[in-house]
């Protein structure tokens, strides 16, 4: 269970977060949407303990993730998958190596059972004939799977999920929207997961969370926030130019 | 007041910028010798670092040598120790020139490269996937910088004190014509171990300022393009500023 704590973050004085406070139960994956440079991602890196909030907390089954050191950290993190905005694949390494890189340095499984595990996971990328490259000779939604096989690899508890399917075509997204889905059923992982395609999504979360202005606006199951007649949200979910949310 | 509250405020801020090259020194130190070395990275790092700046180090090395031996023997000449232009120009370059001028060339050939790599490796959150995957990103990506360093910077040193005392044979010896005799029969004279060993101990001090330098502007780059070119350019100004006040002071010391 994630138990995200009344969060406060500002950069250089300007608040991002004004005190969000949000709960993810134990296996549940949550829809988080919002609109552009809200602070999404910054949630998200605040959850896995990868920025540090100026106020309250993130407790993941009970324990203050800002308070882990040393050992009780990794062990943790152990646990944690986290599929990066930009994908965050290591530049100097093929995908191969990239997915394989947490197998190798973190399991003493011998190479081939490696590779049936890294090549497992390509395949449900659709990555598998790319397996030789390297991140700058692949496209963007190409990087963004490589990038989701190698969080996926280690069969994480905890998973969390920067707009994985944002940059793909919509037949590959929808692919790797069902793989997500049923990586979930499979490993019953909670999950946070960032997100623009809020119908899509809808039939596969069991909560969905809106953040606007610095907290959290809306936060239910799929039929319940669509009952609720948040303006803002309604907005968002039907991608209108007009209403609460005026760009220009 | 206000002067006092400008004071106070950069005295703060220097402080917490010590402090914090201080602690990343300090992790560094702790990872090295705390957990098994990656030895296939700090091979990479060692080819990066030091195999392929032995071309620039050659080159460099011997241009210096043939103007110590031109400068040398003109000064020499003005009161007819001509005979002594090898261990002038072995001494200065075995405790000095050598050490010094091979750091400032890796520095600005590879700190630079090391700084960059970094900063885009903490720009496209690839540092933070080390970290979110219970990895330590010291281990993988600092540590092997400073080991291949502290390694290859005597040893390039040692590349370049060879070609500048050929550089310096050439011209005293070919072009002025001095005996060799003379030019190398001197050096071992005037040459003791505790000189070589003065050389290779600033050049081991001078590998471990660039990879802490470099490795902690790249660590802690600001985002964005900006971010990397300035945390490269500051990397290799205060390098090349601390190799030379470094180098006065351990010189200092050992008189
Ligand atoms: N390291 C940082 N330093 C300063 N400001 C930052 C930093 N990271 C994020 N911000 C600011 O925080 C705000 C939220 O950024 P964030 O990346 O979380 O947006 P987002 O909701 O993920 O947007 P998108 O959907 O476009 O990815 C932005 O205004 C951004 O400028
Ligand atoms: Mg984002």
């Amino acid at each position: 269970m994630i138990e995200i704590l009344g969060l406060h973050k500002s950069f250089n004085g300007n608040p991002v977060l004004k005190g969000v406070t949000l709960t993810v139960r134990e296996g549940e994956l949550l829809a988080l949407i919002g609109r552009s440079g809200i602070g999404k991602s910054v949630l998200l890196r605040h959850i896995a303990g990868l920025m540090r909030p100026d106020a309250g907390t993130v407790k993941i089954d009970g324990t203050d993730i800002f308070k882990l050191r040393g050992r009780d950290l990794v062990e943790m993190r152990k646990r944690f998958g986290f599929l990066f905005q930009g994908g965050a694949l290591f530049d100097s390494l093929t995908v191969y190596d990239n997915v394989a890189f947490p197998l190798r340095e973190r399991t003493s499984l011998p190479e081939a059972q490696i590779k049936d595990r890294v090549f497992n996971e390509l395949e449900h990328m659709g990555m598998k004939n790319d397996w030789n490259k390297y991140p700058a000779e692949l496209s963007g939604g190409m990087r963004k799977r490589a990038a989701l096989a190698r969080a996926l690899v280690m069969g994480p508890s905890i998973m969390f999920f920067d707009e994985p399917t944002t940059g793909l075509d919509p037949i590959i997204g929808q692919n790797i929207l069902d793989y997500i889905h049923r990586c979930h059923r499979e490993l019953e992982f909670t999950a946070v997961m960032v997100t623009h395609e809020v119908q899509k999504v809808f039939g596969i979360v069991q909560q969905v969370a809106m953040i606007h202005q610095g907290e959290i606006i809306v936060c239910g199951s799929p039929e319940a926030v669509r009952q609720q007649n948040d303006p803002v949200f309604d907005q968002f979910v039907r991608g209108d130019s007009k209403g609460p949310v005026q760009y220009i | 007041m206000n002067l006092i509250r400008i004071i106070g405020r950069a005295g703060v801020r220097l402080t917490r910028n010590l402090g914090s090259y201080g602690l990343f020194l300090m992790n560094t130190l702790f990872w090295t010798f705390s957990s098994p070395l990656k030895t296939g990275r700090v091979i990479e790092q060692m080819s990066f670092i030091g195999v392929k700046s032995t071309l620039i180090v050659l080159l460099t090395g011997a241009f210096t040598g043939m103007v110590l031996g031109l400068q040398g023997f003109y000064a020499l000449s003005k009161f007819g120790g001509e005979a002594m232009l090898g261990p002038t120009v072995a001494l200065s370059l075995i405790r000095e020139i050598g050490p010094v001028i091979s750091a400032l060339m890796v520095t600005g050939r590879a700190g630079s490269a090391l700084a960059s790599e970094i900063g885009i490796m903490r720009i496209t959150e690839q540092i933070d996937a080390y970290e979110v995957m219970a990895l330590n990103p010291y281990r993988y990506l600092v540590v092997p910088n400073l080991v291949a360093a502290v390694l290859c910077f005597p040893l390039l040193a040692a590349l370049f004190d060879v070609l500048g005392i050929w550089g310096g044979y050439v011209v005293g010896v070919k072009l002025l014509g001095l005996s060799p005799g003379t030019y190398f029969g001197e050096m071992t004279v005037y040459l003791s171990s505790s000189d070589v060993f003065h050389g290779i101990y600033k050049s081991l001090s001078f590998g471990l300022i660039v990879a802490w330098i470099c490795c902690f502007k790249g660590f802690f780059t600001e985002y964005g393009a900006k971010g990397v070119s300035k945390a490269t350019t500051q990397a290799v100004v205060i390098c090349s500023v601390l190799i030379l006040v470094w180098d006065y002071f351990i010189t200092s010391v050992s008189f």
